[in-house]
């Protein structure tokens, strides 16, 4: 096929892609919008087969049958609440996607077929016509480098991520000397990847970059843990992007550049979205500690004699006369699977003509929006969601504030107490409803170790127990009011 | 080399581009979000459709470009599915 035509049809999805990322900033246009973003990807796709060099379609169809019913089984399957995994390995594909294609593209431009193990070691010698005359043959094989050093770190970070969410992996660990060690693997991969530009034969090197991006992957994700989540996400998400977006320089690939870089940019405002919320900088969450300090705070002196349990029937009988009521989710209520039964007790609520909106903080849970995709599959209505900086000044109009789940992001040390180590970080202000209603296993520290004052506060009620239970007992005692 | 001009040229201006789209989308959509731009991150299946296909290269090359039709088409479909599946559900009332 003509290859402006070609070149014409990968235009078209790109404009795709990008209305389909404008249709997901309402979610009204959303669905639309990502249908849209589909029919760009099969329009590429289409024409990529009709390309003359693409004869050989035995290894395409396996690839693609392979793809699809794996892809289709996980997407139906998948429960919501392990959202934060399934993207977790998409991210991880996407690296590996793009890890094969240089490699491919490397082994077609040396024209080189390896059927030992010698072979791969052995010295060849390519000059660099190979890749492109001067600098453009320079720019090629530092675009191979850099997609391979991307996306093999992708991949393996993504495992791992996968790995912590789904509670395999449930310790951290970091290599000796914490960033230092990572530090030196960056160096040496960037040593590699200079000797390839100037020898792009040198299989030793390309072989050493795979081996070094793939061990920097593990160490980059291994030593992070728990609410620190939704950051690694969003950051390999962009890295998975941006791998993309290199292929596409490799192959002078327009759409690949167009979508890759999109892809790159949505991760890293999700990244920088994580880290604000969390008032940490990227460096500090990768490798810093979060609570260092906090061992000095004393949680019996905070909790002792001060803190009220309550059990769902005397939380029911305050939920009777409340006129306003704001409910918080944490990462416990995805753990309890408690979003059905919240949506109940706020039905129910409702029904007595009590007004019930959700606080959602941008890290609670463990992505990006982890809590509104729980919420949205128990139907909860999305206007009813309300982010922080909105939801935070109606809470002295509040009767009660419900928190499920969540602890570090209503603590109010954050708040007040300028020694702290969480201090800076924005909360919802929930001390500031005439009753909070906590409830939660015990008074276990949250991801940042620190005791929490609002649970010792004169108008907390803490309701002991798992969460869902605890929900479903108090919607019973409410209905039969 | 006035290709590579070009090519650099179209990348940074979808960067910026890329910031203007992403932060008009609410916080209730980031999920989507980034499952959606995981399935569009799978547009890498356009670069290993080449691999694969190709029948004057060495076999290792169609080997990787099979790897990469396969985790690519994986990104696109789940990707899209799952996305449209929560999508779904915000739609609804």
């Amino acid at each position: 096929m003509n290859a402006h035509l070609v070149n014409l049809v990968y235009l078209l999805a790109s404009i795709l892609f990008i209305l389909g990322i404008k249709g997901l900033t309402k979610p009204k246009t959303a669905v639309r919008g990502n249908f849209l973003s589909a029919m760009g990807m099969l329009l590429a796709v289409l024409v990529t087969l009709y390309h003359s060099s693409v004869v050989n379609f035995s290894y395409i169809a396996a690839g693609v049958a392979i793809g699809t019913v794996v892809g289709s089984v996980i997407a139906l399957r998948i429960q919501m609440t392990s959202m934060p995994e399934m993207v977790a390995l998409l991210n991880g594909f996407g690296g590996a996607a793009s890890l094969s294609i240089a490699l491919a593209e490397y082994f077609a431009r040396l024209n080189l077929d390896i059927t030992s193990f010698s072979d791969l070691t052995a010295q060849i010698s390519t000059d660099m016509g190979a890749f492109g005359e001067g600098v453009e043959g320079h720019v090629a094989i530092l675009s191979i480098g850099l997609t391979v050093l991307i996306g093999a770190l992708t991949l393996t970070g993504s495992i791992v991520a996968f790995t912590k969410l789904s509670e395999i992996m449930q310790n951290d660990y970091s290599l000796p000397g914490g960033p230092i060690g990572n530090g030196i693997m960056l160096a040496a991969s960037l040593v590699a990847l200079t000797i390839l530009i100037i020898e792009p034969g040198n299989t030793s090197a390309m072989i050493t970059l795979i081996c070094l991006a793939l061990v920097m992957g593990v160490f980059l994700v291994a030593p992070i843990g728990g609410a620190d989540m939704p950051v690694v996400i969003a950051l390999l998400n962009s890295y998975s992007g941006i791998a993309a977006a290199l292929a596409g320089f490799i192959l002078g690939n327009t759409v690949l550049i167009v979508a890759g870089s999109l892809v790159g940019t949505s991760g890293l405002i999700l990244t920088n979205i994580m880290c604000i919320a969390m008032n940490r900088s990227l460096a500090n969450v990768l490798f810093g500690k979060m609570a260092e300090g906090g061992e000095s705070i004393d949680a019996d002196e905070i909790y002792a004699g001060k803190v009220t349990s309550a059990q769902a029937d005397e939380v029911a009988m305050i939920l009777e006369t409340a006129s306003r009521v704001v409910i918080v989710p944490g990462y416990g209520m995805a753990m309890a699977q408690a979003q059905h039964a919240v949506r109940e007790l706020a039905d129910a609520m409702e029904a007595r003509g009590t007004v019930v909106e959700y606080g959602i903080h941008p890290v609670a849970g463990r992505m990006p929006g982890h809590m509104n995709v729980l919420l949205a599959e128990a139907e909860v209505p999305y206007d009813n969601l309300v982010e922080m900086d909105r939801i935070n000044p109606t809470f002295d109009d509040t009767d009660v504030a419900i928190i499920i789940g969540a602890n570090d992001v209503v603590n109010p040390m954050a708040r007040d107490e300028e020694g702290s180590p969480i201090y800076g970080m924005p909360i919802l202000n929930v001390d500031y409803a005439k009753t909070v209603v906590v409830i939660k296993r015990s008074l276990s520290p949250g991801f940042a170790g620190l005791p929490n004052p609002l649970f010792a506060l004169d108008n907390t009620l803490m309701v002991f127990g798992d969460g869902k239970k605890a929900v479903i007992d108090m919607t019973t005692a409410l209905t039969q009011a | 080399m006035e290709i590579l001009i070009l090519l650099l040229a179209l990348f940074i201006l979808s960067l910026f581009l890329g910031v203007e789209l992403i932060t008009k989308v609410p916080p209730t959509l980031h999920t989507p979000l980034m499952s959606g731009t995981n399935a569009i991150s799978g547009i890498t299946l356009v670069g290993a459709l080449l691999a694969a296909g190709s029948d004057t290269s060495p076999m290792l090359v169609n080997i990787f470009g099979f790897i990469a039709v396969t985790l690519a088409t994986l990104n696109v479909v789940g990707g899209y599915l799952v996305t449209n599946r929560m999508l779904s559900m915000f739609r609804r009332k």
